[in-house]
């Protein structure tokens, strides 16, 4: 093989991973980037079925556990109050009137269904998603 | 007293660092200067040390009258966990940044070789400067001799998961990683000053990058093995912004440490070099900013505060606005060196960074696009776990398939079908991994087709000492362990990236994990197991209170005993767990106790998960950091021999 010939099948190969590259980045930002939204926007927001992350405080005494071991509670960010089941365990800091984030779906009329709750993990820390619907309904107190 | 003493030293560590900047830069021909030089750049460090052992000696002491030592101790806590508490907050870390900055500025003055006088003096001068930044950012912005008054009686506390052996070590080894970086950085913008790349240049550099690769990659390897016994959550790695923090320079270094060997050894791809180098420091300054800036949701708890956050991202942009600008004016004036064919092992190299430097693009693509969308005002998203397994796992493997073909090739130009000849045992061995996967796993693709490249790495790796040690007259055998040094170090690197791979898709696409509440006396099948929880009881220690749960594990005709714990601290409001981990054959059975369950009859909640291969994930990054520490070995009594 001619030098120009090699050159040119590295660049084409070089291109042709880039490409690949390209393509599995806009594929995956497509599908899998999850949206975050605060309760009183999940109505207007949140496609039926879609993946999305609700984040709130956990209202105090709305926590309830059923005898098939699916936990209900009531996640609010002050103005609207969205219920949701998640069948498992709780992390460890989840409490009431805590932060917490759930990861799920939901359609309209019925309970946030949610695969997946996280709560802080350390008494510093609150999820960022849960401070900013706080800081949108004015309740937010800590540090700006 | 102290902590003037050490407020003292930092002032006039900057000071000095101005000097070492100035002095080094200063173009020069004469030896005096650089002694002047050398000198001053071991002062720097020796002033920055006092300042870190006055900082450690407060915590030694609980002096409550320091700030930080007031957040962050505790007069309980044990004598090694004060020390180590020394660096595990924002303001102590930055000061062992600025530390090693110092300390590799005076190893790098202190240890010219052959290098010539002027190359050696710019990178002795920018390296004085990185030194100045981060001190500049530490004593303005993070003070950490800064006072408390009046002074508590107490201190707050270290929170007690990071009470942790290999907690300790993390930090201060990324750091190094991180700081490392700094090095080749400050060799790259002297190569450019200098208009002069050779292969002189390329073995001052290798050593670094080797030093800071190998620090990174423990130091990520540390961090992982801490999660996932500490954490609970049953993971080694969550693909968070924190993480990939890391994630990146270290893929930027393990770049730049074959490109850095093409250049020594050839002569060629120093342009490259020169801007792998700028990008790598470059990643590693960014994962700084993510960690510090607290501007991406993460599992790492740390303080937001956004002037530190717009104050790393000032100095990421001097860094790489002078790094960039230096390139685009001076890059083209470095002589090109001989070329390569299609098949050599330099194009390999080639090869190999390209897929290194389009990874670590991806995944800084995937860790900023939170930040691009809200900005655009688009909302808060998260991106997780998914993308970052669809998109970074088949680009290594593509690159890790040609990985034991490198080696092999000569320079220059190669005889691939030669090759491949050599390593048909090794590829027959991974058509065998990967029907043998597929059949036991019912034709799950994608995890096969992994697992056979972790195997095709191993035995490539072997395939390669082999064909070594077959060279010459004597038995192959007799002649492995005689092998010389380089030669090993890399086998085993290579070897550790396949058990790595092996261990990782494994791990990923076959673990099962379920929660369950069981009462004492109860018990679940889980992985072929059966589990039961025989008792839950109080088991208090020196300075918390647990609860401990003791089960018994039912597995081929054997019951072994384990145990997992909730402890809480008196110093803390949260629960911790101690897992239990029962490691076997087939990969790691592990327990974390939950809560009790509300309304039952003495039912506690347990999160089971079962992590088939989970150990080959850090037995494979231990042989990546031996392998380094080899290399580095290797090419110490080279410089030794050559001396």
């Amino acid at each position: 093989m001619r030098r120009r010939d090699q050159r040119l099948m590295m660049i084409s190969a070089a291109g042709a991973v880039l490409v690949l590259a390209a393509a599995l980045t806009f594929a995956g930002l497509r599908d899998s980037i999850v949206y975050f939204v605060a309760p009183s926007e999940l109505a207007q927001k949140a496609h039926p079925g879609q993946r999305i992350r609700l984040g709130g405080l956990v209202l105090p005494g709305s926590i309830h556990r059923d005898d098939n071991g699916i936990t209900s509670f009531v996640v609010t960010d002050g103005a609207t109050r969205v219920d949701v089941r998640y069948d498992g365990l709780l992390p460890d800091l989840f409490r009431e009137g805590q932060g917490v984030v759930a990861e799920g779906s939901w359609s309209p009329g019925q309970a946030f269904v949610a695969e997946r709750v996280l709560a802080k993990h350390d008494e510093r820390y609150m999820p960022r998603e849960v401070v900013e619907a706080l800081r949108r309904r004015g309740e937010w107190k800590g540090p700006q | 007293m102290i902590p003037e003493i050490g407020a003292f030293a930092l002032c006039l560590t900057l000071a000095m660092s101005l000097a070492q900047g100035a002095l080094g830069l200063a173009s020069s021909k004469r030896d005096s200067r650089a002694a002047a030089l050398k000198a001053i750049a071991q002062c720097v460090a020796v002033a920055c040390l006092i300042a870190f052992v006055s900082l450690i000696v407060c915590y030694v002491r609980s002096d409550f009258s320091v700030a930080v030592v007031a957040n962050n101790s505790h007069t309980d806590k044990p004598l090694i966990y004060k020390i180590a508490g020394a660096w595990g907050n924002h303001e102590g870390s930055m000061l062992l940044w600025c530390l090693v900055s110092s300390v590799f500025g005076a190893v790098l003055a202190s240890a010219r070789g052959t290098q010539s006088l002027g190359i050696w003096s710019k990178a002795v001068g920018v390296q004085g400067l990185v030194t100045v930044g981060a001190l500049v950012y530490t004593l303005f912005l993070s003070n950490p001799f800064a006072r408390l008054d009046p002074a508590p009686l107490q201190g707050a506390g270290l929170n007690p998961l990071l009470q942790d052996p290999a907690l300790a070590a993390h930090p201060p080894m990324l750091y190094l990683g991180y700081v490392g970086m700094s090095v080749p950085f400050s060799l790259a913008l002297a190569a450019l000053i200098e208009g002069r790349a050779d292969q002189v240049w390329a073995k001052a550099l290798r050593p670094w990058t080797l030093a800071a690769w190998t620090c990174l990659t423990v130091g990520i390897a540390l961090g992982s093995y801490w999660a996932y016994y500490e954490l609970g959550w049953g993971g080694w790695w969550f693909w968070d912004p924190v993480e990939n923090a890391s994630f990146m320079p270290w893929l930027a270094a393990c770049a730049l440490v074959h490109s850095a060997i093409v250049t020594e050894r050839r002569g060629s791809l120093a342009s490259w070099t020169i801007l792998l180098a700028i990008m790598g420091f470059g990643l590693a300054l960014l994962g700084t900013f993510l960690v510090r800036s607290g501007v991406l949701t993460s599992v790492h708890a740390f303080a937001v505060d956004p002037k530190r956050g717009i104050a790393v991202l000032v100095l990421l942009g001097i860094a790489l606005g002078a790094g960039f600008g230096l390139y685009g004016w001076r890059a083209p004036k470095l002589s090109r060196a001989a070329g390569f064919a299609a098949i050599s092992r330099e194009s390999m190299l080639v090869w190999n960074n390209f897929g290194l430097a389009v990874a670590a693009g991806v995944v800084l693509i995937g860790t900023i696009y939170p930040l691009i969308v809200e900005a655009a005002g688009g909302g808060l998203i998260s991106v997780g776990p998914p993308f970052f397994n669809m998109t970074v796992a088949p680009l290594l493997g593509l690159l890790l398939v040609l990985l034991p073909v490198g080696p092999m090739l000569t320079w220059r130009v190669g005889d691939v079908r030669a090759v491949l000849m050599r390593l048909a045992p090794a590829a027959a061995l991974g058509v065998i991994t990967l029907l043998a996967t597929l059949a036991l796993t019912q034709w799950r693709v994608a995890p096969a087709i992994g697992v056979a490249i972790g195997v095709w790495l191993v035995a490539g790796g072997f395939m390669y000492l082999w064909t070594r040690a077959r060279r010459g007259e004597g038995r192959a055998l007799a002649k492995i362990a005689a092998l010389p040094l380089a030669v090993w170090s890399m086998s085993i690197a290579h070897i550790g990236a396949g058990v790595l791979t092996i261990g990782a898709i494994s791990e990923t696409a076959f673990r099962s994990e379920r929660a369950v509440a069981l009462a004492p006396g109860q018990g679940v099948d889980f992985a072929d197991r059966r589990i039961t929880l025989l008792t839950v009881a109080d088991a208090d220690g020196p300075n918390y209170e647990a609860t401990r749960a003791s089960l018994r594990i039912d597995h081929d005709g054997d019951a072994v005993p384990l145990a997992t714990e909730r402890r809480f601290y008196s110093t803390s409001p949260m629960p911790t767990t101690e897992v239990g981990i029962l490691t076997g054959l087939d990969g790691d059975l592990y327990v974390a106790l939950g809560e009790p369950v509300r309304n039952s009859n003495g039912a506690w909640g347990l999160r089971l998960y079962h992590n088939p291969m989970v150990q080959f994930i850090f037995a494979g990054a231990l042989m990546m950091g031996i392998g380094g520490i080899l290399s580095l070995i290797a090419l110490a009594r080279r410089r030794k021999a050559s001396a």
